[in-house]
């Protein structure tokens, strides 16, 4: 292993690419301890850092720093010695610059892992060697599926507790990965630790030279990022519309977005939805560059050929891949909020750049996560943490696609319309990638 | 074995964007999602280097066009005179309106009263959310990084502030994808935070790619300056230093720039933006462990300042 503890210079700097990951793991799985260890040995826990949790451990009368201080930013959380909310960490190495999603393992665990895995690449669940794969695990490994999570690590911890048993680490890594595979995961790397003697984790093991893969940190800096293009047809949300109108531009129109999926070049044709109006990229502008192509998820502004009718809230997509405009959404929902959600509700919806309003037709079914993905017929509501299928009919159409598609256009919020609370996060279509699409004649195709 | 291990390289694909072309991206959709949602959006703007990134990007999200935000600079009176200079240059130079809240107005009509420290940076708050009442802001940008501080680490990019601006961190709402949820009743505001996911080391890189000027205080210079509770402050008439803290040369300069009374400086002889981006990549302390002492105070003092209103 090279170059992880080495000076970073700003020529490595300036080249080296974003990981965004999020962590998953119960509470007594050690991964405070992982965590701790990652920003410990990368240099991101900084001196007046740990000054400071040593004198607020000495205040709670610990003898040893207490480095769960180090990630409970607030008062409540330390009063209470418990995290209540996901935290975004940051490190880097010379290869790589990281943003961890650090997500708590207590009793609002779904809500948060939700949280955290929508923005990650890479989902890292802990197991105890002791234990094995448990219902956490499942869970954990559910969410990171139903969020289709690029990439999951499964970190074997405390194999110093099991003598670094090469068989007690092959049948856990088995296990979980023919689960994953089931579920879709489409990539998943067992890596056996121990966070505690800091074995695998920045620094290659002594103890199990039966395993010749890469240590955690190795992992996540050389695991491939960045955009399969292939499967992946252009979106791009109008956010603004930029008219300087001034004498230098008189005429300038441009659309103001962040590519949500593919690579838009200048001459496709293609439609603005929902009016169906079709017309041709005339130029991109890459923040002040005029560029021929440009690729999700760069920020960029696009000009049109025609004087077409576009505004905030639509979305442009190439003619020949432009997705179906629809009133009825059927999607999977986590829902968040203490206020159960209900079939009747009238809610607002917030898909992209554009909002909404909504009515919840239907709940045909609410997943129970801990029992291999048993569910519940027709629910009264889905509560706080709840995973279920939801029906929804919106006031306008929308150009939704399936969430395995796009993660960002396949994705919604449902607000309050009253308090303008975040209750519920949808992803349209299927929840399990590995699922195989009903047919439409069949009972209600949500058959697992 | 029955694991797969990714074959690829970390720069195989090349569609991977740089981590400074994604955290750019990533703030331009922020900031153009205000733009988008709210009516009388404000950049808080100190003339310190994240509210100078802050507005670059503005910049650079609105381009051809003029950036459509008005600036708030709450000036607590104890300024160093090379970043007033800097802020009304820079105001000048793009064609934009400038608020300024002050607090020395309010320390004059009897509204805020001098604290027995001297420090002037807690008393921002007031001036703050009255300017947003006064002048009915609903959407107010700051420059504030999750890596500055545990309190800041629980922050939202959208932050929704009642009509007393406070926080209340265990009622944010949740945040997933880049769907930022901006509703908010009248009277209520959001605060909202480009530069969420940006590091102090990130700053300065994008600073360097991007040849933004910065005010000279954050490059090393000989500086008159007395040591108070371990931090290098300013002399000058904002009140240091006492009879007891004697005035010496130094060459110093500032990581970050706030109330002259609270801000140390750090010794450093990086006198340019690559001397300074390898003096940061090296250091052991964070950057308001090393120059802020109003964080010091307690141990959730950036969380009780937040909860009162401060960004």
């Amino acid at each position: 292993m090279t170059g992880t503890t080495s000076p970073i210079t700003a020529e490595q700097l300036s080249a080296t690419t974003l990981l965004r990951f999020a962590t998953a793991g119960s509470v007594d799985d050690g991964k405070s301890t992982l965590v701790g260890r990652l920003l410990h040995d990368s240099k991101s826990v900084l001196t007046d850092q740990l000054e400071a949790v040593q004198r607020a451990s000495l205040v709670r009368g610990q003898q040893a720093p207490d480095l769960a201080l180090l990630t409970d930013g607030l008062r409540a959380e330390r009063e209470q010695g418990i995290t209540i909310d996901v935290a975004y960490r940051y490190f880097a190495t010379a290869r790589r610059r990281f943003i961890l999603a650090d997500t708590p393992g207590h009793v609002q665990y779904t809500r948060n892992m939700v949280t955290g895995a929508s923005t990650a690449e890479l989902a890292v669940v802990l197991v105890d060697a002791r234990n094995g794969v448990v219902e956490q695990t499942r869970r954990h490994a559910a969410v990171a599926a139903l969020l289709r999570v690029p990439h999951v690590v499964l970190a074997v911890n405390k194999m110093d507790l099991v003598d670094y048993a090469e068989p007690v680490f092959a049948a856990i890594a088995e296990e979980f990965t023919a689960y994953a595979a089931s579920l879709g995961v489409p990539d998943v790397a067992a890596i056996p630790i121990s966070a505690l003697t800091g074995d695998n984790v920045v620094e290659p093991s002594a103890n199990m030279d039966w395993y010749g893969g890469p240590t955690v940190l190795e992992h996540l800096e050389t695991v491939r990022v960045g955009h399969d293009l292939t499967g992946c047809p252009p979106r791009f949300p109008v956010q603004y519309v930029i008219r300087p109108q001034t004498a230098e531009h008189p005429d300038y129109r441009g659309y103001a977005g962040q590519i949500a999926s593919g690579l838009l070049r200048v001459g496709d044709p293609v439609t603005v939805l929902p009016s169906g109006r079709t017309t041709t990229i005339a130029g991109i502008d890459a923040l002040g560059t005029a560029v021929d192509t440009a690729w999700a998820p760069q920020s960029v502004t696009v000009l049109l050929t025609d004087d077409v009718d576009v505004s905030r809230g639509d979305l442009i997509a190439p003619t020949a891949h432009a997705p179906a405009v629809t009133q009825d959404i059927t999607a999977t929902a986590c829902h968040l909020h203490e206020r159960p959600l209900r079939v009747g509700e009238r809610v607002l919806l917030k898909h992209a750049t554009r909002t909404v309003k909504a009515i919840v037709k239907e709940l045909p079914y609410r997943i129970d996560l801990s029992h291999g993905l048993a569910h519940e017929e027709n629910p009264a509501a889905l509560e706080v943490n709840d995973i279920g299928a939801v029906v929804l009919r919106t006031a306008e159409p929308l150009p939704v696609d399936a969430y395995a598609e796009s993660r960002l256009t396949g994705s919604f919020l449902l607000i309050d319309p009253a308090d303008g609370a975040t209750l519920t996060a949808g992803m349209a279509g299927e929840p399990f990638a590995a699922r195989p699409q009903a047919p439409a004649a069949d009972d209600d195709g949500w058959d697992f | 074995m029955t694991t797969t291990v990714a074959q690829s390289g970390a720069t195989a694909s090349p569609y991977a964007l740089t981590h400074l072309d994604a955290l750019e991206s990533e703030a331009v959709h922020i900031f153009r999602e205000v733009a988008g949602e709210f009516e009388r959006p404000v950049i808080l703007f100190s003339g310190g280097k994240d509210s100078i990134v802050m507005l670059h990007l503005a910049l650079k999200a609105f381009a051809p066009a003029a950036v459509p935000f008005s600036l708030l600079h709450v000036d607590t009176g104890h300024n160093f005179p090379e970043v007033l200079e800097y802020r009304d240059r820079t105001v000048a130079e793009h064609t934009l309106r400038l608020h300024v809240a002050k607090v020395q107005d309010y320390i004059d009509d009897g509204r805020l009263r001098e604290r027995p420290d001297g420090t002037r940076n807690p008393l921002q708050t007031v001036p703050l959310t009255e300017a947003i009442q006064q002048h009915r802001f609903d959407a107010v940008f700051g420059g504030g990084r999750r890596d500055e501080e545990k309190a800041r680490a629980k922050e939202r990019v959208f932050s929704l502030r009642d009509e007393f601006s406070q926080w209340d961190p265990r009622r944010q709402r949740p945040e997933l994808w880049s769907l930022y949820n901006g509703r908010h009743a009248p009277g209520e505001h959001v605060r909202v935070f480009p530069l969420s996911n940006w590091t102090e080391l990130d700053v300065w890189q994008y600073i360097a790619r991007e040849h933004i000027a910065l005010p000279q205080i954050y490059f090393a210079h000989r500086r008159e300056v007395f040591n108070r509770a371990g931090m290098w402050l300013t002399a000058g008439d904002w009140g240091g230093p006492k009879a007891d803290e004697p005035v010496q040369t130094r060459l110093v300069r500032y990581r970050t720039v706030g109330d002259m009374s609270c801000t140390g400086a750090v010794d450093s002889d990086a006198t340019t933006l690559e001397a300074v981006i390898t003096e940061i990549a090296a250091s052991r302390l964070t950057e308001r462990g090393a120059t802020r002492a109003d964080d010091k105070m307690s141990e959730a003092a950036m969380e009780d300042r937040k909860r009162e209103g401060y960004f």
